[in-house]
């Protein structure tokens, strides 16, 4: 069978046809033309849409099952947003458009920014960065001129947990700080006695997520916020994780400064297979001033873009971030309303435990107590015991239908499985989901090869990473393929 | 609630489970004083009907390019989308699924990726392509960070002139911050100046204005001083324009909305960033790379990690993690649609239609000249009255007019343009009169 659309090519076939035209041709003079046409496929209709729907066939969504991704909030994305965002007076309108032509348009982004302050307790918003690692540079830049306003230029470091999201240290090193590493305490939480070491006035602040990324809530936080504020610093609050505390505890009320959400976990948007996605920033009060430009203003009953910021971080993008992706969180937030959204979190955490629960029998669990909407177990009693890794237990999962949790994060978890349900699976789900881990755990003692095979029943099995790295082949060439 | 399915019932049995009598009892661990001990202050849940009802009464407060004629351009085209790429993305296999970090059950993504490089290298004629970046400006910004980078002996950037201005200030954020040198000038100061601390050169192709340069002659005196030469192009003019390649381009990027999303009022769109065999271990962002499995059946799989910010933390080559996968899924659709004839045929067409505009407003006497360079899709004109009157009168017969610039009236016509609807666009243009 055909792997690449570039199989089905034939000389002649198209799937595309323009009116006639009824305007004069124009030739650019060939100085400026290139000689040899892009070999982009020929292909007809119906290879268009039976090759992409049979790859398409090699995916798992969300839609087909459970999806216990920990951090990534895999959630139901429900398809009435996907009707509000494919409104022509939404879908179909150009970004340079005078504000007359679009005030709905800057209405709904302006009512977002609200619900978001709202939910965060924060004073104003951003909605232009395109994802969360987007808000994490845009969140730390505005740190950073905070910092310089003042005429402090001695903050060069910024405070990561060893815990934290990849994205986190990444993110402070875009923003030109250098990154230092808080580590852990026994309970899995921020060690207050190393960061009172560690902040000074040469650190321009801490980026912390709560819950951490453990599913643990850093219950010192007001103690994190003192140490970080009475040396000058400002507190950063990484949005992954905020299904956990909707409605129950508000980052700002924490003594947070700056934070960012991904709309496309909490709010539900899809995730498209990678994006796109929205990583809104919200600061408190007197750093607004410093939010990228164009704001979303209100004047009266009209709203208005204000680009006269002078103290603007400046744009992280072009335009006004993933627009079609917010008007479905705004969708989303509308919907659930205010018991909605405190529910959604209430029960993610009820599921999380639940799970917790049912496989603790089986599994190490390293940091044994209530967790929040995730929870990380270890698989180091497998690998001890039988030699399975937890490599091997994800893999094995997929043999039973469902898409592994995520593995070996955070890194200071040994053979670490972090297990995030979210609040839109039932209980039947879960058992079921709780039955198969169980299961594996026995097969893990029973017949570790059959782990170490695993998946046996998917389109691919295991692949050949390493060579893939050694020897790129980044792109499909007709000789090649030969 | 309606995305919520676990009863009050399951909610009894599974807390006795975790041997907590209430679900407040497994929030123990965040402390009284920062619980929030009100509802959240937003609107009442609204019920599927109201919920449609009311952002559609949102939506019809704007009006949008099915009633109103577009000529603005200025990084966002209103090019016609064939109707099989929504049928195709809405597919809930690619459209609920996460990164495809499991390569196993995640090739659907992983080979519609493989595809999308590969229609991006022959476009730019670069030999890399990644994944997606989150727009054009964005990926502009990043290849400016690599190529300062890039070099131990030189570090400062050039941003040529007549780039977009959202762009250059997306670009001046990211350096900026990292304490990265840069200045713009004219392509004809560029031609004079001294680059020998210029690792990098950053051109628009054509320009924002819509001005095609010399780009060989640009080219040869950037290479020429050891500099990187980083090309933002506009995809449909690279079916018809000379490949970046030929004129020694480094780094290619650019915004890749055009190639079948919608204008959405500025997103998600698309930034494709590509480059040279050279720089492929700096580049950001993900990579797809063909392999196979311990069966040897091909397959495909994210590769280079080593790059990226999951495993080299603070050393990663950029913080990009999700990106716009599924606007790069719509680029590979409408390029297998329009394919290789029907791709050229767009481009063709915008350029006769742009072309048939251009020369129609010069014709009405109303407006002048603004450059003799050769142009694509997209133009400027100086009228003689005040640009946002002319737009507002323009707007009450039908039409989205050009955007207003420093050198004058940005106007873009796309394929989708009709001759009944540039005829009267430039009818009513000419005789607005104050």
């Amino acid at each position: 069978m055909a792997e690449l659309i570039f199989n089905l090519s034939k000389e002649g076939k198209c799937a595309f046809s323009l009116p006639q035209s009824q305007v004069p041709s124009y030739e650019i003079d060939e100085m400026y033309t290139r000689k040899d046409d892009a070999q982009l496929p020929q292909v007809s209709e119906v290879d268009v849409i039976r090759h992409f729907t049979n790859i398409s066939r090699r995916n798992y969504g969300v839609d087909q099952g459970f999806y216990p991704l920990g951090s990534c909030t895999m959630k139901y994305n429900p398809k009435l947003n996907e009707d509000v965002a494919k409104l022509p007076g939404l879908n179909s309108l150009h970004p340079y458009q005078p504000e007359y032509q679009v005030q709905g348009a800057l209405e709904a982004a302006y009512e977002l920014t609200r619900y978001l302050c709202e939910i965060t307790g924060m004073s104003g918003a951003t909605l232009q960065p395109a994802a969360g690692a987007h808000g994490e540079m845009t969140g730390i830049m505005i740190i950073k001129a905070y910092h310089q306003s003042r005429n402090d230029y001695k903050r060069t470091k910024m405070i990561v947990p060893d815990s934290a999201h990849g994205t986190n240290p990444a993110s402070a090193a875009t923003a030109g700080y250098e990154v230092v590493q808080v580590k852990s305490d026994e309970k899995g939480l921020v060690d207050i006695n190393a960061l009172s070491a560690m902040m000074d006035d040469e650190t321009a602040g801490l980026m912390l997520t709560n819950p951490n990324t453990l599913g643990l809530f850093e219950s010192n936080i007001t103690k994190i916020a003192k140490i970080v504020h009475d040396k000058g610093g400002l507190l950063y609050y990484d949005g992954a994780n905020l299904n956990a505390i909707m409605g129950i505890a508000r980052p700002f009320d924490m003594g947070f400064d700056v934070v960012h959400l991904n709309l496309h976990k909490t709010m539900s948007t899809p995730h498209g297979g990678g994006g796109p996605g929205s990583g809104p920033v919200c600061v408190r009060e007197d750093l607004t001033r410093f939010l990228p430009k164009p704001v979303i203003c209100k004047k009266g009953e009209s709203y208005y873009l204000d680009y006269d910021r002078k103290d603007s971080i400046g744009r992280v993008r072009a335009f006004y971030g993933n627009y079609l992706v917010y008007v479905r969180a705004l969708s989303y937030i509308l919907t659930m309303g205010p018991e909605g959204l405190k529910s959604a979190s209430e029960t993610a955490v009820l599921n999380a435990n639940y799970i917790m629960a049912g496989v603790k029998d089986n599994f190490v669990i390293p940091y044994d107590r209530f967790c929040m909407h995730e929870f990380v177990l270890s698989g180091i009693e497998q690998k001890e015991k039988y030699g399975v890794s937890t490599l091997d237990m994800a893999k094995r999962l997929l043999d039973y239908g469902y898409h592994p949790p995520t593995i070996y994060f955070p890194m200071i978890v040994h053979e670490g499985m972090m297990i995030e349900p979210t609040e839109t699976e039932s209980k039947e789900t879960l058992d079921e989901f709780i039955g198969v881990l169980n299961k594996i755990a026995k097969e893990a003692k029973e017949d570790a090869q059959l782990l170490h095979d695993a998946p046996h029943n998917t389109y691919v099995r295991r692949l050949d990473e390493v060579t893939a790295a050694r020897n790129p082949i980044l792109k499909w060439e007709k000789e090649q393929d030969e | 609630m309606r995305y919520i399915p676990v009863t009050d019932r399951d909610r009894e049995e599974m807390l006795s489970r975790c041997g907590a009598d209430s679900i407040e009892y497994l929030f123990s661990s965040i402390p009284e004083e920062v619980r929030l001990k009100r509802p959240l202050n937003l609107p009442s849940a609204k019920s599927e009907m109201e919920l449609i009802r009311y952002m559609q009464s949102v939506a019809a407060k704007n009006s949008n390019t099915n009633g109103y004629a577009c000529f603005l351009g200025a990084g966002a085209y209103d090019h016609y989308i064939p109707s099989v790429i929504s049928h195709l993305i809405s597919r809930q296999e690619f459209f609920t699924a996460y990164t495809p970090y499991q390569p196993e059950i995640s090739q659907g993504t992983l080979t519609a990726i493989f595809e999308y490089q590969t229609m991006i290298c022959e476009l730019t004629g670069m030999d890399v392509s990644n994944a997606s970046m989150y727009d054009g400006a964005s990926a502009l910004a990043e290849a400016c960070v690599i190529s300062s980078y890039s070099s131990r002996k030189k570090s400062e950037i050039i941003i040529v002139e007549d780039m977009h201005p959202e762009y250059k200030e997306t670009v001046e954020t990211y350096l900026k911050f990292r304490g990265i040198k840069y200045m713009s000038m004219t392509v004809e100061q560029l031609m004079n100046a001294d680059l020998t601390n210029t690792a990098g050169v950053c051109v628009q192709y054509p320009s924002f204005y819509g001005d095609i340069y010399d780009m060989e002659r640009i080219g040869s005196y950037v290479k020429q001083s050891g500099s990187l030469l980083i090309v933002c192009a506009n995809p449909v003019a690279l079916a018809l324009l000379k490949s970046p390649r030929d004129f020694g381009a480094d780094f290619v990027v650019g915004e890749g909305q055009p190639l079948g999303m919608p204008l959405g009022f500025g997103g998600p769109y698309l930034g494709f960033f590509a480059c040279t065999k050279e720089h492929m271990r700096k580049m950001p962002g993900r990579i797809v790379g063909k392999t196979t499995d311990v069966d040897g059946k091909t397959a495909y799989v994210l590769t280079l990690q080593a790059r990226e910010q999951h495993i080299r933390r603070e050393k990663a080559t950029s913080n990009i993690c999700s990106n716009q996968a599924l606007c790069a899924l719509m680029a590979t659709i409408y390029l297998s649609v329009t394919g290789k004839e029907g791709f050229k045929q767009v481009a063709k067409r915008c350029v006769d239609n742009a072309h048939y505009v251009y020369e129609g407003l010069l014709k009405t006497g109303r407006f002048e000249k603004t450059s003799d360079m050769p142009f694509f899709h997209e133009f400027t004109v100086k009228p003689k009255e005040d640009i946002a009157s002319l737009n507002k009168y323009l707007y009450k017969n039908g039409f989205i007019g050009g955007l207003e610039t420093e050198r004058g009236w940005l106007i873009a016509v796309t394929e989708k343009r009709t001759k009944e609807e540039m005829d009267e666009f430039i009818k009513r243009a000419g005789e607005f009169n104050g």
